[in-house]
């Protein structure tokens, strides 16, 4: 057994973190900064980091990712990493030549005081940054948080650096999008033109980690929000923030500077989260919910129906980002699904009373741990305790599935034994049939090869 | 030559290599010039066999700003050590160092599994304040009690060197109260680059070395040094060397084990591979213990008997050498006959190298010629100027060498070479396939064993399988 250490017995700890569920905040702002049009993501501290982070992205969406580093040396480490950075965006913009840097901090540069502002003001003053370019930071400390917590991080970054208020409001709606996939975002900016509403999503990685393969190579693919579209959120008249922990920050940010209202609403996983959605857009972008969504509503409660008794009561082990989580945990109570053990490593109040709130009656017997300590380990016990009918989760997930033959349903971030999750939506009615599909053949495919032969069924 | 030396040629080398690039293309296309242009300062580490005539520079720092495809001191450290499967590796650091080297290498163990769970000190902003040390002290304390291992490797990170951790100090207070050896890996990632990183590890090994005598030796024993045991490959080396009635004492480390590693100075031969990462450490052996080294690859049918040779003729047994060239001749009785089909079907194609160490782009270009097919483009992240040298006597005139690249220059250069294959890690993968061509990967993610004959078997196979896959078909590569 892979995870032979893990006992049943929970050890206590006080200092220690095992098999983690989360990562640190620059990959977040990386991942973040990709989804800005002609955007190379910089890391600023040592070159591990930045190789990390790509590799990290690179293995979940199998496509090229690119982002520089300011190469910090003992030196740098010493004195600063100020002629670092500068350096660096001059190199940038004379040998990769994009529209924007988006620099991003790391637990180093944070800890020896580099002051950004000051050292990407100084590279402005001595004109290292070409006319029509930008260089826009934020700061990513990677003891403070998570990766959710840098994704939120840059995308505040955006609005700082470009929302600008005209004195003509537009009647559009901003989209502002949480860690999701690029299927996802794709499928959400489907729906709105479905619906005939006017939006702007930011970021966007849509035709950016989901690229066809033509045979040449583009650094910049063509997907990402522009700077244009960036600037003019500031006029819109409304945002919405999908997804509150990745999210809130800059609606917060965009609503000071520029006075847009909002309201952030769930990750639309699921029928209800998806309802949710549907109900801010037609409000905020005025426009009514047309057939053609009603319709996708209508087929995925037909395949629930259909499939209930597959459901019910399933005891479900989930971990992930709090984002994803908690529509995911109200899904699966739609599905007549137990959710019985819930992990993120992520911290936040919000998490904690959305899963109170969802599941105090459903399920009291329920197990839910955020923030330090909230490691796989943790649920990996709780399994061993009592055990469950399924595992959802990233990859690392498939050490327990195995270790405790539970069928696994791979979400969220990263998934790097896998193709597909840039590919296929979760988000909206037709994501939540992509995703149940994805939970039925998991519990199906399973009892196929594991019950006795003579139960082996060929109608379900 | 000093850096200032060669900033003063600087000029004369960057019009240099624009002829280079000219010759390589009748026409400067806009592309082109902005190539050129791009090349400014890398003049030293980009080098085409047959047109220039500098020489390749390696080992120099990346300029901050390239988009780098290499990593950091602690990456080094980590990637040696951590196949050592019955130790504890702690990261000391914030959680993010933790994650991405989380069983991220397929080194295989045939026994324990600790190494492939992620442990962290995980730290926090107050610990970045008001220090990390008792953390650390607490978290080895709770690990060590629950999972008895038989040593302890801690790694230290970049914030742990600024805010000053004595975690020298943890590690000694700990080894003595638990009664196990507990290293201090001081793998801070702004240090310099992973090579360094190979070193500090060699370091930490070292100080394992010699602190057991429980084993059984043979006369006829050796350490391989340099294998981390990718999809079982060291297995494979065991095989052989068995038949040559050779005891594999100390693998370091692949499938390694701390009492394997404190005997190691009892073997009368160290067999060192990926010299750049090892090198240091048989160094060490040798000073200290007199160990004996030498340096081979495991690659290709050439360098695998190489291998084989070179370890019998260290023990002057006729029965040792016997064995060995029986054992070449079994084998290749088997192989070349094997290997005709992908020989016959790969021939005239064209391969681009992109890896860590020169070592393997050596042994690479050899094992592409003996399936017919020519490197054109010939790059290492960490080959220094001595292994370059050697690179531009095996590769053929035209091939571009280059060290430390990036994605940009190394597509411009598949374009330009019209390559057919590219031959890298993790994060060129993609790129290749967006080109169009095959891929092959020869570094830590590979899933089917290169090393060895079977290996080469493996190779030719693979390297045919991507190359002549039908996908290729429905790219249309000459569309602007």
């Amino acid at each position: 057994m892979l995870l032979r250490h893990t006992t049943a017995k929970e050890i206590d700890r006080k200092a220690l973190t095992i098999n983690p569920a989360k990562t640190c905040q620059p990959v977040g702002a990386m991942y973040a900064a990709l989804g800005l049009h002609g955007c190379l993501p910089h890391s600023h501290g040592s070159q591990g980091c930045c190789s990390y982070h790509r590799s990290a992205l690179t293995r979940h969406f199998k496509e090229p990712v690119m982002a520089s580093t300011s190469s910090f040396s003992e030196g740098s480490s010493v004195f600063g990493g100020s002629a670092n950075l500068v350096s660096a965006i001059e190199t940038i913009f004379s040998v990769y030549d994009p529209e924007v840097i988006a620099v991003h901090t790391t637990c180093l540069s944070e800890t020896i005081g580099d002051d950004l502002t000051q050292i990407v003001s100084k590279a402005n003053e001595d004109g290292k940054v070409p006319a029509g370019k930008k260089v826009i930071f934020c700061n990513t400390p990677s003891y403070v948080g998570t990766h959710v917590t840098g994704y939120a991080n840059q995308v505040s970054s955006f609005v700082k650096f470009f929302s600008t208020a005209t004195p003509k409001k537009r009647n559009v709606v901003n989209l502002v999008a949480g860690w999701m996939e690029p299927s996802d975002m794709r499928e959400i900016k489907r729906i709105a033109k479905e619906m005939e509403a006017r939006t702007i999503m930011f970021p966007d990685m849509s035709d950016v980690l989901d690229t066809p393969l033509t045979g040449h190579y583009d650094m910049y693919p063509k997907g990402g929000t522009t700077q244009a579209d960036m600037a003019a959120t500031g006029d819109s008249k409304f945002s919405i923030g999908i997804g509150p922990y990745t999210t809130e920050d800059a609606c917060i940010k965009l609503e000071n500077k520029c006075k847009v209202k909002f309201e952030t609403v769930e990750i639309p996983i699921g029928l209800k989260a998806t309802d949710k959605f549907i109900m801010s857009l037609s409000r905020h972008a005025n426009v009514p919910v047309p057939d053609s969504l009603t319709a996708e509503r209508g087929r995925l409660v037909d395949m629930i129906a259909d499939n209930n008794k597959n459901f019910y009561d399933k005891r479900v082990a989930l971990f992930g980002d709090p984002d994803t989580l908690i529509p995911l945990v109200e899904f699966l109570l739609t599905l007549d699904m137990k959710p019985v053990y819930i992990v993120t490593g992520t911290p936040g109040k919000h998490f904690d009373e959305a899963m109170t709130e969802l599941l105090k009656e459903k399920v009291p017997e329920v197990k839910f741990k955020s923030g330090e300590r909230a490691d796989m380990f943790q649920m990996h016990q709780w399994i061993k305790q009592e055990g469950v009918d399924m595992l959802i989760g990233n990859s690392y997930g498939k050490y327990i599935a195995r270790d405790e033959n539970i069928p696994f349903v791979r979400l969220g971030f990263p998934v790097t034994d896998r193709p597909g999750n840039n590919f296929f939506p979760y988000v909206g009615y037709t994501g939540a049939t992509n995703l149940l599909i994805k939970i039925m053949d998991a519990f199906l495919e399973h009892k196929d090869r594991t019950c006795p032969e003579e139960k082996v069924e060929l109608v379900m | 030559m000093t850096d200032n030396g060669l900033y003063g040629f600087k000029a004369e080398m960057r019009s240099m290599q624009i002829q280079s690039i000219t010759k390589r293309q009748d026409k400067i296309t806009p592309k082109q010039k902005s190539m050129a242009e791009y090349l400014e300062g890398r003049e030293n580490q980009i080098v085409t066999k047959g047109v220039d005539s500098h020489e390749l520079v390696g080992g120099k720092p990346s300029v901050a700003g390239s988009v780098s495809q290499r990593a950091c001191v602690f990456c080094g450290s980590r990637v040696v050590l951590y196949p050592i499967a019955d130790a504890l590796h702690l990261v000391h650091g914030p959680i993010g160092c933790a994650s991405y080297t989380w069983d991220i290498r397929g080194a295989l163990s045939s026994g324990p599994e600790l190494h492939r769970s992620s442990f962290s000190t995980d730290l926090r902003e107050k610990n970045i304040v008001f220090g990390g040390q008792d953390k650390l002290y607490q978290a080895l304390h709770e690990l060590i009690d629950k999972h008895h291992p038989k040593a302890a490797f801690v790694y230290s990170t970049c914030i742990v060197g600024v805010i000053g951790d004595d975690v020298q100090s943890v590690c000694k207070r700990v080894q003595k109260e638990k009664d196990i050896p507990v290293i201090a890996v001081m793998a801070e990632g702004f240090q310099g680059s992973k090579k360094d990183g190979y070193k500090i590890a060699c370091d930490a090994l070292f100080s394992l070395v010699g602190t057991d005598e429980s084993m059984e030796v043979s006369p006829l024993s050796i350490n391989i040094l340099g294998d981390f045991n990718l999809a079982g490959e060291l297995w494979m080396l065991e095989e052989y060397y068995k038949k040559m009635g050779i005891q594999i004492l100390a693998p370091i480390t692949g499938d390694g084990r701390v009492q394997k590693v404190q005997n190691a100075h009892r073997a009368a031969l160290n067999v060192v591979q990926c010299s750049g990462s090892m090198i240091h450490l048989a160094k060490l052996m040798k000073e200290k213990y007199g160990i004996p080294f030498i340096k081979v690859s495991y690659f290709g049918i050439e360098d695998m008997s190489d291998a084989l040779y070179e370890v019998a003729k260290f023990f002057k047994d006729d029965s040792v050498m016997d064995k060995a060239r029986e054992l070449v001749k079994d084998q290749l009785t088997t192989l070349i006959p094997a290997l005709e089909p992908y020989k016959r079907a790969l021939q005239g194609k064209k391969a681009a190298i992109y890896v860590g160490g020169a070592f393997k782009a050596i042994s690479l270009v050899k094992a592409l010629r003996l399936i017919g097919m020519k490197t054109v483009i010939a790059g290492t992240q960490t080959g220094n100027t001595e292994d370059y040298r050697l690179l531009k006597t095996i590769c053929d005139d035209g091939c571009i060498m280059v060290d430390d690249s990036n994605p940009v220059e190394l597509s411009e250069f598949v374009k330009q070479t019209g390559a057919d294959l590219f031959i890298g890690g993790v994060k060129e993968r993609p790129i290749a396939y967006k080109l169009g061509i095959g891929f092959c990967d020869h570094n830590h993610e590979r899933k089917l064993a290169l090393a060895g004959y079977d290996g080469m078997l493996n190779f030719a196979k693979e390297v045919y399988e991507t190359v002549t896959s039908p996908v290729w078909q429905f790219v249309n590569k000459n569309k602007e």
